[in-house]
């Protein structure tokens, strides 16, 4: 590609064609191209360096789950299945009203627990939990989950992603943060 | 006078505009090219439509998750006209893809796409993936809970993707979550990276239109060959094309004014899209729904088997593509009429009856389960007239155990299930206790939700379901209810 030192078919292109003087001129034609690439080159690539950083940025994560307060025990007695919402622990600036979660707890028994992603596990849509039939159901696609989350009916391919919880000072905390998906699976 | 011609004068000389755009107008077109020629122009009138509009809206959206919503509230109520342009924008955009889709179809019938003009097919499928990317961004600009929940619907799409998916996906979204860098980004796409692309391509489409000039009208009989194609076609314009000014832009000028009028009247009609519900993703109260260009996808991710989903979802987007750019090398010579392609025809007609019948089902989304059927349908009279306490106790556990979001009544509940109103036709008791306690067949099983009690009754209730109620199924261990004097065969 480059008009290297020699180069031929030079009609109407300034160098003599074989002359001393022409080649020399030719020579540092050459230079001068490959030095101007040469510099062009890392100028592009030191330029390029922090716009590339700055659009893979979100797959560095440099945010990560933490345990959030749900609400004292008490809001959540065994056998039920309550609505629950809390903040994102992972937030940005203008994130607005949409760091606003909500999950469903549902306390099995005194002291154990299944804490479930409002997400539908088919395309993430949100999913309702129904008392009198114990079913979540999901208004997009019809998705249809039991009491314990596991599969009933309809398009997903596995239950209700879960969050991990603990009990701390009568308040029930999970493990929250990310939008949960397929890296939740078990 | 003699001073405006003198500064024409020096501006062309000049700029070279007029030179520039003199064979525009003039440069011969085809006597053929008539009424199926006007589809390409509409479109790009409303691309432009597009840019007009959507530069006023710039002015005034406030592209931040924290307020977006509230400026496109303050657009449609406070802003003089704000409304009017927000529909105009809306509107013109559902008409583009329509128009695109059209201008595609006929391009493809006409078999244009073929030698010299392989490349104005590829721009212009290029062109289509920016519009549709466009009208995907667009609906995520009005941040609403459709917005919000059709972002998760994408981001869950991406999920799938094996190896790497999630880091695409916080690659889309920006962030681990959908928030404030998600609208951003799109905000990014929307206004800044699509339009560039898209008025590149338009560019390069219509230099190429240029460089080969209008394809005529397809004859049977008339075969191309590349190797004669060009000096002939240049014969025939130059024999008896039609400047394309005024001969084949008067036509263009008709339709895009009634295209434009037709515009304004369905945009002040029937106003903005939106902004739903308010962006918090706690009120789950809500029912997304993707706007129009992508109701057939949606229709699709429904209908799939669970088995085959992921695979469909992330491979058929790609098949489809590669298809489109492939057309026209898969035959770029040969005949163009399409009498002589029926199987090039059978494709399209497929590909418009799968999109209209998706895009139908999508509308009808009948998967749906009715999430209020249970709480807010009343129980059809006919349904209840002359039945017993136990049976009438069957219609209360049918409605109280959320059976009607999914299974109608007479006309009215789900219609993810069923319909209920004679199935004691098609179930014996015994077939309706094991279907309603294991369920199946897409039905989740109530066995351990419902008590023994509630069981016999909802089963005793069913059972009457028949179109004419005086011959109910036998019940099993239940006493057959009494016949009723003015028994009336309910209406079905
Ligand atoms: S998102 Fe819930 S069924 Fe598809």
């Amino acid at each position: 590609m480059s008009e290297g030192p020699g180069h031929t078919g030079c009609e109407g292109c300034g160098c003599t064609g074989g002359g001393s003087s022409g080649n020399r001129r030719a020579a540092r034609r050459g230079f001068m191209f490959k030095l101007g690439g040469g510099l062009m080159g890392v100028g592009a690539l030191l330029s390029a360096l922090p716009v590339i950083g700055f659009v893979l940025g979100p797959v560095r994560r440099t945010q990560k789950n933490q345990w959030v307060a749900l609400g004292a025990l008490a809001k959540f007695p065994p056998g039920a299945t309550r609505f629950a919402t809390y903040m994102n622990p992972i937030q940005q600036p203008t994130d607005g009203e949409s760091i606003k979660t909500a999950c469903w707890v549902r306390c099995i028994s005194e002291g154990k627990y299944q804490v479930f992603a409002i997400n539908c596990a088919h395309l993430g849509c949100p999913v309702r939990w129904f008392e009198q039939s114990k079913l979540f159901l999901c208004p997009c696609h019809g998705g249809a989950y039991y009491e314990d989350g596991s599969r009933a009916a309809g398009p997903p391919p596995r239950g209700l992603f879960e969050y991990e919880w603990k009990v701390e000072q009568g308040a029930l905390l999970i493990d929250a943060g990310r939008l949960p998906g397929m890296e939740d699976s078990t | 006078m003699r001073f405006l011609a003198g500064a024409l004068a020096w501006l062309e000389s000049r700029s070279g505009l007029g030179a520039f755009i003199k064979p525009l107008m003039s440069h011969h077109v085809p006597r053929s090219a008539t009424w199926w020629y006007v589809f390409g122009s509409a479109t790009l009138m409303f691309f432009v439509i597009q840019v007009v509009t959507g530069v006023c809206l710039g002015t005034m959206y406030a592209p931040s998750a924290a307020e977006a919503w509230q400026s496109l509230r303050y657009i449609d109520k406070e802003v003089p006209a704000g409304w009017m342009i927000r529909a105009l924008h809306g509107w013109s955009s559902n008409a583009m893809v329509v128009m695109m889709a059209i201008h595609m179809l006929q391009v493809f019938l006409h078999a244009s796409y073929k030698y010299p003009r392989e490349l104005n097919w590829i721009t212009g499928v290029c062109l289509l993936l920016v519009v549709l990317a466009l009208a995907f961004t667009g609906q995520v600009m009005r941040w609403d809970q459709d917005a919000y929940w059709g972002l998760g619907i994408g981001a869950s799409i991406t999920d799938r993707i094996p190896v790497f998916g999630s880091q695409i996906r916080d690659l889309l979204l920006g962030g681990p979550i959908i928030g404030g860098e998600t609208l951003n980004r799109f905000y990014a796409l929307h206004v800044f990276i699509l339009p560039g692309a898209a008025i590149a391509l338009v560019g390069l489409h219509m230099a190429l239109i240029m460089r080969h000039g209008i394809s005529e009208m397809p004859r049977p009989g008339a075969p191309v060959r590349p190797a004669s194609y060009k000096k002939e076609y240049e014969e025939r314009m130059a024999r008896d094309g039609v400047p394309f000014h005024p001969d084949a832009s008067q036509r263009d000028m008709i339709f895009c004014g009634v295209c434009l009028i037709a515009l304004v009247v369905v945009a002040a009609i029937y106003g903005p899209f939106g902004p739903g519900g308010e962006p918090d993703p706690t009120l789950i109260d809500t029912n997304p729904r993707p706007d129009y260009p992508f109701m057939w996808l949606f229709g699709a991710v429904s209908l799939l088997p669970p088995a085959s989903e992921t695979f469909v979802m992330l491979v058929t987007p790609g098949v489809i593509v590669l298809a489109l750019f492939l057309v026209p090398f898969l035959g770029n010579a040969g005949e163009r009429a399409p009498s002589r392609r029926p199987v090039m025809v059978l494709a399209a007609a497929f590909a418009v009856i799968a999109i209209a019948s998706l895009t139908w089902e999508g509308l009808a989304s009948r998967w749906s389960p009715v999430m209020n059927g249970w709480s807010a349908l009343p129980t059809p009279a006919q349904f209840v007239r002359g039945r017993t306490p136990l049976e009438m106790q069957g219609a209360v556990v049918f409605q109280f155990a959320q059976c009607r979001n999914c299974h109608a009544l007479g006309g009215s509940g789900g219609q993810r299930g069923p319909a209920l109103d004679d199935v004691a036709t098609r179930f014996t008791p015994e077939q309706l206790t094991r279907q309603v306690q294991q369920g199946g067949g897409n039905m989740p099983a109530y066995g351990k939700n419902l008590s023994r009690a509630q069981m016999d009754a909802i089963v005793g209730f069913l059972s009457t379901l028949t179109p004419s109620y005086e011959t109910p199924a036998a019940i099993p261990g239940a006493m057959l209810p009494l016949p009723i004097s003015s028994a009336e065969p309910a209406p079905r």
